[in-house]
């Protein structure tokens, strides 16, 4: 048995084939096909959540994704469970497990429903106003309350296992919704030759063939048609077809984002097979066939259990065989919900009345009531309704007056017309355009390569909506080049020609502060907070949107929007055109961020850069570091060692012995050509045409504003070969910044770029021992220092393999740095260690690095200076050729601001106590018992403890720095001052005795 | 997001693959070192922000690697040519450059909102 409410020979369910699922714990038995709402209505369940803010118990209202209320959470296990899925979308499985929301302890009873009792204190907008006092409570007390009465699910705490796919597509035509509209368009764009993506979002194509028994389409039965159309669609190679997947965003030149859902209906998926996929589809024209969504009527207690859209119910009862109730009252403003009535006549359900608020229903629906012998109210509204859990009776009462008729019923479909889903072109940017015949808003101004056809371009009628998709499908394929086909041509024929619909709140609705009468469900909007909203002074739709949160969220106002527009309108007495639509936003319905991150995750979210000595470094106890995406040797703490003692350790060494340090994460660049040194006179302040082949010499950078953008030793290979090193951050915009002068401002010039960074592994000798460890395995270079002085650089080769030799030093050691090709670099690094190790060296880390080239006073890009510092402000004005006419920075360095007095410099700092080591970051001040705000003279940028010299080191960049040498200044840190003494930056071997020998 | 024309490889492109590189025919003073303050902040810093039609830079950094310029419309996004860089600019059919009147404020499109 699948439910009491299941009605015999209703339907296109197999009674055969069974699921069975828990709600609350309690067990459902469905049928395979069935949604989670279907199932639950066919066991008599229409108590299904609790409201947002006032914890009203809610039932299934829809058959679609416009489902505001049924939100349910759905678990396959403990790790797979989403909340707030809509009940009538999600698809039965056996085994499932869902629960209802929002509701605590239970949902029948909820403690939360004294919200609903409280209402009065919580109309629109009182969060703004209510909490204002005192300020400091928002924070503690009660926003934290708020959040927890207010809200709907609850996230998952465990890590999603499933996987994500993702894939590019591209198409001629993209036709979003697979309904009449759809079907036709796809079918004329495919025949003619296109290639063809045609997606829907229901399990089925079909759209409103599902529930619309009495159509049609060249004499089959509309459902069956349309099964037929998809699977002769899908047969033609130019075409793919896909169902259970949204098309949920519209973005620029014709790219569509879609959401294919793989796996969330079946019992037990394959473990391969992805949960979702996303489809980021570029199409050269796009077709919207994306239908209308059915409003309900806006009246007094609109929002009990029971209480659901009329196409809904017919959705139920024609494809899932399902009886909302037993004795179903229909309220209306349009001819569509009277076919509601008839279906269920047809099927046995009694239709206790159909209250229409017009006077004068459609001719034909009206007589084919009488025929049924269905009671018609005409000019009738449904002023209020009864019943806690679910609703018992609606209360019937002439227009303009008179007294009331209380209806028992169990159910309640309404309907008050349609609205054109115009979501889509709406994000693309289209501008839709109010017709005032029909009250609709429809697709005016198109913004990129699109259509509109059928329900959603405002078209009624069958045989209309046929032949204008039709022609456009063929118009699109056409427009993309293809030639072939012949004509489609469909004949469609259905019952009924549908009139009526009404925007906004009905006779019902009331017109004081204290009726309910819901505008937006999700959200607990009702039209009294609309009016409330347009009286506290909101007159633009943007700020009575914000204000009262209509079509807020994911709901993006499917169902609210028209009537919260017309709500609005009428308070203002201004037309609806004049007040404007709010702007649909993307997605469609919600996305999962599996979706969207795919296998952006974990170890894939970002890739690590490794050098090609990891391996060792790893082995050798290395902690690492992340500089950008490269992982880095921080430091090799030895057994028992903190990182104190190891970088201690390592920097003694250094200065007594000698280092090796991976070098190899700097930026490379080969710049070549016979403009070369030309080319580097204009990016870099220094001179380049004077620097011998064999030498090197640091370089400094500047952008265009004067300040320093990047740094790095450059030598020179050849005449017209210069081997550039950067930073390792500035790798990749270095060489971007070279490219664009290069091949915009000085195309002029022979030059040619390669980024070389990966291709070179950089292995970094330093200390009094490093000529000793390189010299036997040297071969073709004589790096005797009379050879090969400080800033030398050679080609020959290293441990049998070819080396660019360079002569330099980060550490103020004699140093070399030995580069090998990438593939080389571990082996080489093997054999330097070999000789290395015995002689008392050790490898040494980026932190030692760091202390090591602060002792000297060599700055660090971007640690030392910020984006405001010139070299001068950096005691770099050695480095700034003062005969070249040009180079990137020259004007901006003579800015009035740049070469003003008292500008930030970089200097040293000594704390007055040596164990003190200063905070990086720390303000520095000229009188500490200043009150606040104190006069911040600049502030620390590097700060270590310094083996070599027994003391704490700093620099640091402060207003007047150089003027100040000698001066005592202060670091106010929270818990005591610090006084420290202005020095020069250099610390160890001011005379530079140990770098040149 | 944008499908960009590169001129170098001829064909159109994903947004992915290029980087936005600011306002073209931007011409570096060739006497840089001897302008005046006052062409140096027109050169360097002050930027039109049009509404509507706009001349800019893009390369194609992750294809061919050259920059090109191109003229798009600021608010529908749409491309109306990219082009070699070095060319002139070209005369964009029916579409002028903004001009500093018809630049939208607040006060005149909301004006009567308030």
């Amino acid at each position: 048995m699948s439910g009491a409410n299941r009605i015999a020979g209703q339907g296109r369910l197999t009674p055969a084939k069974t699921a069975r699922f828990t709600f609350d714990g309690k067990t459902i038995d469905a049928l395979e096909g069935d949604t989670v709402a279907s199932a639950l209505l066919a066991n008599g369940v229409h108590l299904v959540g609790r409201s947002f803010k006032y914890h009203r118990p809610r039932g299934i209202l829809s058959a679609g994704p416009e489902e505001p209320n049924a939100l349910i959470d759905v678990s396959r296990d403990a790790a797979r469970r989403q909340p707030n899925v809509r009940a009538p979308v999600q698809e039965v499985f056996d085994g499932m497990k869902v629960e209802s929301q929002n509701r605590w302890p239970s949902l029948a009873f909820d403690i939360g429903g004294i919200n609903n009792l409280m209402s009065p204190f919580f109309a629109a907008g009182f969060y703004y106003k209510t909490f204002m006092w005192p300020k400091a409570a928002w924070e503690k007390v009660y926003e934290p309350f708020i959040r927890k009465a207010a809200g709907l699910g609850v996230s998952p705490t465990e890590e999603d296992p499933d996987h994500y796919a993702s894939r590019y597509a591209y198409c001629d035509v993209l036709v979003a919704g697979a309904g009449v509209a759809g079907l036709s368009a796809a079918l004329a764009a495919a025949e003619a030759g296109a290639r063809v993506i045609l997606v829907d979002e229901q399990p089925e194509v079909g759209g409103a063939l599902h529930y619309d028994l009495s159509v049609k389409i060249d004499g089959q039965n509309g459902y069956d048609w349309a099964q037929a159309t998809a699977a002769k669609l899908k047969a033609m190679e130019n075409v793919t077809v896909l169902t259970r997947t949204t098309a949920f965003g519209y973005y620029n030149h014709n790219f569509v984002g879609l959401v294919e859902r793989v796996t969330d209906h079946l019992t037990r998926p394959d473990k391969k097979l992805p949960r979702e996929r996303l489809w980021q589809v570029r199409a050269k024209r796009v077709v919207l066939a994306t239908g209308s969504i059915e409003r309900h009527m806006v009246f007094a207690n609109n929002d009990r259990p029971g209480i659901m859209l009329a196409s809904a119910a017919r959705t139920y009862l024609n494809h899932f065989g399902v009886a909302v109730g037993r004795k179903v009252g229909v309220y209306t403003a349009s001819d569509s919900a009277y076919e509601a009535a008839f279906d269920l006549k047809r099927a046995g359900v009694t239709i206790a009345a159909i209250v229409d608020n017009r006077e004068k229903p459609g001719d034909a629906v009206l007589t084919e009531a009488r025929k049924l012998g269905i009671e018609v109210l005409t000019g009738h509204s449904v002023i209020d309704t009864k019943g806690k859990l679910r609703v018992s009776s609606i209360s019937v009462a002439r227009n303009g007056g008179g007294s009331a008729r209380s209806i028992p019923v169990d159910a309640l479909l309404m309907s008050a017309g349609w609205t054109p889903s115009v979501h889509l072109f709406s994000q693309s940017r289209g501008k839709v355009a109010y017709d005032a015949a029909s009250g609709r808003f429809l697709p005016g101004t198109y913004a990129q390569d699109c259509l509109s056809v059928g329900s959603c371009n405002g078209t009624d009628g069958l045989q209309a909506t046929i032949e204008e998709s039709l022609a456009a499908g063929e118009l699109m394929a056409r427009a993309t080049g293809n030639e072939g086909g012949s004509k489609v041509e469909l004949r469609g024929e259905n019952a009924f020609e549908w009139t009526g619909g009404m925007a906004g709140a009905a006779e019902g609705a009331g017109v004081d502060t204290t009726v309910k009468a819901f505008v937006d469900f999700q959200n607990d909007v009702c039209a009294k907070d609309i009016r409330l909203a347009v009286r506290e002074g909101m007159h633009s739709i943007e700020h009575i949107k914000r204000f009262t949160t209509n079509g807020m969220a994911t709901d993006q106002g499917k169902l609210s929007n028209i009537h919260g527009l017309a709500i609005a309108s009428e308070v203002l007495n201004r037309e609806i055109p004049k007040i404007g639509l709010t702007t649909f936003r993307a997605p469609y319905t919600p996305v999962t961020f599996g979706a969207l991150i795919s296998h952006s995750r974990g170890e894939l979210f970002d890739p690590a850069r490794k050098t090609p000595m990891h391996a060792w470094e790893e082995a050798h106890g290395a902690v690492f570091e992340d500089v950008g995406n490269w992982k880095r040797a921080w430091y090799y703490p030895r057994s028992g060692e903190t990182m104190h003692d190891a970088v201690n350790r390592e920097c003694r060494t250094v200065r007594n012995a000698a280092g090796l340090f991976d070098a190899s994460t700097l930026g490379k660049i080969e710049v070549v050509g016979p403009d070369a040194a030309e080319f580097l006179n204009l990016m870099y302040t220094n001179a380049w045409d004077t620097l011998k082949p064999g030498r090197c010499r640091y370089g400094i950078m500047l952008r265009e504003d004067g300040f320093v953008y990047d740094d790095g030793v450059v030598g020179r290979l050849a005449e017209d070969r210069f081997h550039v090193t950067t930073t390792t951050g500035g790798a990749p915009r270095v060489m971007n910044h070279m490219e664009d002068y290069l091949q915009t401002e000085f195309p002029h010039l022979k030059v040619w770029l390669t980024s070389t960074t990966e291709q070179w592994a950089v292995i970094a000798v330093q200390g009094p021992k490093a000529r000793e460890i390189l010299a036997p395995l040297v071969e073709g270079i004589d790096i005797s220092n009379e050879a090969f002085p400080h800033m030398s650089v050679r080609e020959g080769k290293i441990c049998g393999v070819p080396t660019r030799l360079f002569r330099m030093s980060f550490t103020g050691e004699a140093g070399y740095e030995v580069n090998v090709p990438a593939d080389y670099g571990q082996a080489v690094w093997e054999a330097i260690w070999a000789r290395a190790e015995p002689l008392g060296a050790c490898a040494y880390g980026t932190e030692t690095m760091h202390v090591l080239r602060a002792e000297k006073g060599y700055i660090i890009v971007g640690q030392d200076t910020d984006g405001t510092v010139t070299p001068h402000d950096a005691s770099l004005s050695w480095a700034v050729s003062k005969k070249k006419t040009d180079f990137v920075g020259i004007r901006g360095l003579k800015r009035p601001d740049l070469v003003k007095e008292g500008r930030k410099q970089l200097v040293g700092l000594l704390t007055k106590d040596p164990n003190v080591v200063l905070e990086e970051g720390a303000q520095i001040v000229a009188d500490p018992n200043e009150p606040k705000p104190m006069k911040m003279l600049g502030h620390v940028t590097s700060s270590y403890w310094s083996e070599n010299c027994g003391r704490s080191i700093a620099m640091a960049l402060v207003a007047g720095g150089q003027a100040r040498l000698g001066q005592t200044l202060y670091v106010p840190m929270p818990d005591r001052t610090i006084a420290v003494e202005v020095s020069e930056m250099v610390f160890v071997d001011k005379e530079g005795g140990r770098l040149n020998g | 997001m944008l499908l960009i024309y590169c001129p170098y490889c001829e064909e159109e492109r994903s947004e992915l693959e290029f980087r936005h590189g600011g306002d073209a025919h931007v011409a570096r003073p060739t006497n840089m070192a001897d302008i005046s303050d006052e062409e140096f902040q027109e050169f360097f810093f002050l930027r039109d922000n049009p509404k509507g039609l706009i001349f800019e830079r893009w390369r194609h950094i992750h294809g061919c690697g050259r920059f090109f310029n191109a003229a798009r419309d600021t608010v529908s996004d749409k491309f109306y040519r990219s082009y070699k860089a070095g060319e002139p600019k070209p005369d964009i059919p029916g579409v002028t450059t903004a001009t500093e009147k018809t630049v939208e404020t607040y006060e005149a499109t909301e004006g009567t909102a308030k």
